[in-house]
């Protein structure tokens, strides 16, 4: 077998295929952070703590009902998109008038709810999701052992992505969502009912955590403490990529996860870092993000 | 900032000056000192050094939140920073407490510097971003770095003789130390809020474009008070780490800067005791509900949402409306 750089591949292109499943949560989470955010103008804290919810609901879905991983693929995210339209509808709805700190910190302390009341129901050893066996096993291809199911989670995600990206940028639906973010009374003038339409709007965008969540289940164990630490991360992610743009936000997360795989070949101890150390790089040279405008 | 403005609308307005301090505010500040003075008589001495510390890196973040308008959610770094050099210097490098606290506090400054100085190039929402990732960038290397202890953190460091010559060893004897730490912490804090750059704060935090426009550079406001408040915070958890003989990763954890903003947002943001009211509620649950796990947590979450709801001028900012007087 050839070796690039005195690292053999197998171990080259295991982390650079984790990087991409890492970029795809990033991807997945942060464009339902931009979108949340271009309507609501809140950053939701609890988006994380959202997907915890989507890999839990799938959890017990398997395991008091006996529902398999495509309904729950389906079913998670509705269930919790439904809690995400009543937290919007009763408390977050109440704060637009305001500064949009306290939309950050309400979405704080539901995260802290959330998953107290996850690490309370469910400790913090970690529950198995086993995969579904139609997607067990994996595929050698030569400079590589692709496992069916990272293969599938890479596959799954970019589509969603790029179905939310086509959805808003390309349909009648989409140009409405466009022209709330830019002017809600003048869109609501028009006739459409705004209030509703940034409801659905939230509840998507949690939907969309959730189903992270649910892909993320198998591979990482399901723990109430899954999407704390990994919200941060796509904090710095949306800091880089700026929230302006979606296929922005998709190239941004891919990518960025990309990085942190190679850093983890090449640099072990800072693999942990890299983002935040290129969230850095980004402030110094573009403070707007790379794909952000200035406001 | 309209809303925090909303917030602190009410105690901005009465504000006669900025030269002495009210004579009222004189009689809380006196009030506190002799209930400090008689408290270790009565209470346990670690727990009151706990709230002290945690009152004065409230106020720290209230000097930043409150008066800057800045919402930093990364400021366990500096308290957690902090922590690690004091308990290193005490421990490996043997200094006194007084040293190891101020080295400790000069970290928290340094790395105030450089984080403040990224963090300023974004406002409002992603500001609190940048900060919060940047502290987790601390939380990542504080795990790793060699001298941290990983997992473990610092242990057994020891409280040591202050100036070399009076053992710290008594809980009542370093309580005192702790005492004059976060009265002084506190009134510097004061000073700076009542001075004429604590003004210019004000005036930026209500309306930047016009503070630019009357010649202010804002940005050199703004990172000094940024790196004021983790100076500030980097004291409190210096000497935390000296009560507690230990520095570890909860230091410097996200968790820790939430509970910091919780503090400062139960209390009261933008009012002078808010921040101590807030940790020592905090403190205090905290301590009571210890037995009982993730049910912490999920308090704090409440109290979060109905502060949020309900409740934006916090404890203090309440009272203030109340007895129309700023506190």
């Amino acid at each position: 077998m050839f070796e690039l750089l005195g690292i053999p591949p197998q171990a080259l292109f295991g982390q650079l295929l984790l990087g991409l499943i890492n970029g795809a949560f990033y991807a997945i989470l942060s464009l339902g952070l931009a979108i949340i955010f271009g309507l609501l103008n809140i950053i939701n804290f609890a988006h994380g703590a959202q997907y915890m919810l989507g890999a839990l609901a799938s959890w017990v879905l398997l395991n008091y009902f006996g529902i398999n991983y495509w309904w729950a693929l389906l079913l998670a995210p509705i269930v919790v998109g439904i809690l995400g339209v009543i937290l919007e509808r009763l408390l977050i709805s109440r704060l637009y008038h305001l500064d949009h700190l306290y939309g950050l910190l309400l979405t704080f302390g539901l995260a802290l709810i959330i998953q107290g009341l996850a690490r309370n129901e469910y400790g913090i050893s970690g529950l198995p999701y086993t995969i579904p066996s139609q997607l067990s096993g994996g595929q050698n291809l030569g400079f590589m052992f692709l496992p069916n199911y990272r293969g599938w989670v890479v596959v799954a995600s970019l589509v969603v992505c790029l179905t939310t990206w086509f959805v808003i940028e390309k349909t009648r639906l989409g140009a409405y969502l466009r022209a709330a973010t830019e002017n809600p009374t003048l869109v609501g003038a028009f006739g459409i009912n705004v209030p509703r339409m940034i409801t659905l709007t939230y509840g998507f965008g949690i939907a969309l955590a959730a189903f992270a969540g649910v892909l993320a289940a198998p591979i990482y164990s399901v723990n109430p403490n899954m999407g704390a630490d990994l919200i941060i991360v796509v904090f710095a992610v949306v800091v880089i990529g700026g929230m302006g743009s979606i296929l922005g936000s998709i190239v941004t997360g891919f990518g960025l996860g990309v990085i942190e795989g190679l850093t983890r070949v090449f640099y072990p101890e800072g693999s942990s870092v890299v983002i935040f150390v290129i969230m850095a790089i980004v402030l110094l040279v573009k403070p707007a993000g790379l794909f952000g405008r200035t406001a | 900032m309209t809303a925090l403005t909303e917030t602190n609308g009410a105690t901005m307005v009465v504000e006669r000056g900025n030269g002495s301090m009210p004579r009222y505010q004189i009689a809380i500040f006196l009030a506190l000192l002799a209930l400090s003075l008689a408290a270790p008589f009565f209470l346990y001495p670690v727990f009151l050094m706990k709230v002290m510390c945690f009152a004065l890196f409230a106020c720290a973040l209230n000097l930043l939140l409150g008066f800057g308008g800045l919402l930093s959610f990364g400021h366990a770094a500096f308290f957690g920073s902090a922590a690690y050099v004091s308990a290193h210097a005490a421990k490996v490098w043997g200094l006194t407490p007084e040293v190891a606290i101020i080295l400790g506090t000069l970290a928290a400054v340094v790395l105030g510097f450089v984080i403040g100085l990224l963090a300023i190039r974004r406002q409002g929402i992603y500001f609190a971003m940048v900060t919060l990732a940047f502290a987790q960038m601390v939380y990542f290397a504080a795990l790793q770095a060699p001298f941290t202890g990983g997992e473990d953190g610092i242990q057994n460091v020891p409280r040591g003789d202050l100036f070399g010559a009076i053992s710290m060893s008594s809980d009542l004897s370093l309580y005192f130390v702790v005492l004059v730490i976060t009265f002084g912490g506190l009134l510097a804090i004061y000073r700076i809020i009542h001075s004429p750059f604590g003004q210019v704060l004000k005036a930026i935090r209500e309306n930047e474009p016009r503070a630019i426009s009357l010649g202010y550079r804002v940005n050199s406001y703004k990172l000094a008070v940024f790196i004021l408040s983790a100076g500030f915070a980097g004291l409190a958890g210096a000497t935390k780490a000296i009560v507690f003989q230990l520095a570890s990763l909860t230091d410097v954890y996200w968790s820790m800067s939430g509970e910091v903003v919780l503090m400062v947002l139960l209390g009261g943001m933008g009012t002078v005791f808010g921040p101590l009211v807030g940790a020592a509620v905090i403190v205090t649950m905290q301590n009571y509900l210890a037995s009982f796990g993730a049910w912490v947590t999920i308090i704090q979450g409440c109290i979060f949402v109905v502060s949020v709801m309900l409740f934006r001028e916090g404890i203090v900012g309440v009272i203030a409306k109340l007895i129309r007087r700023p506190l």
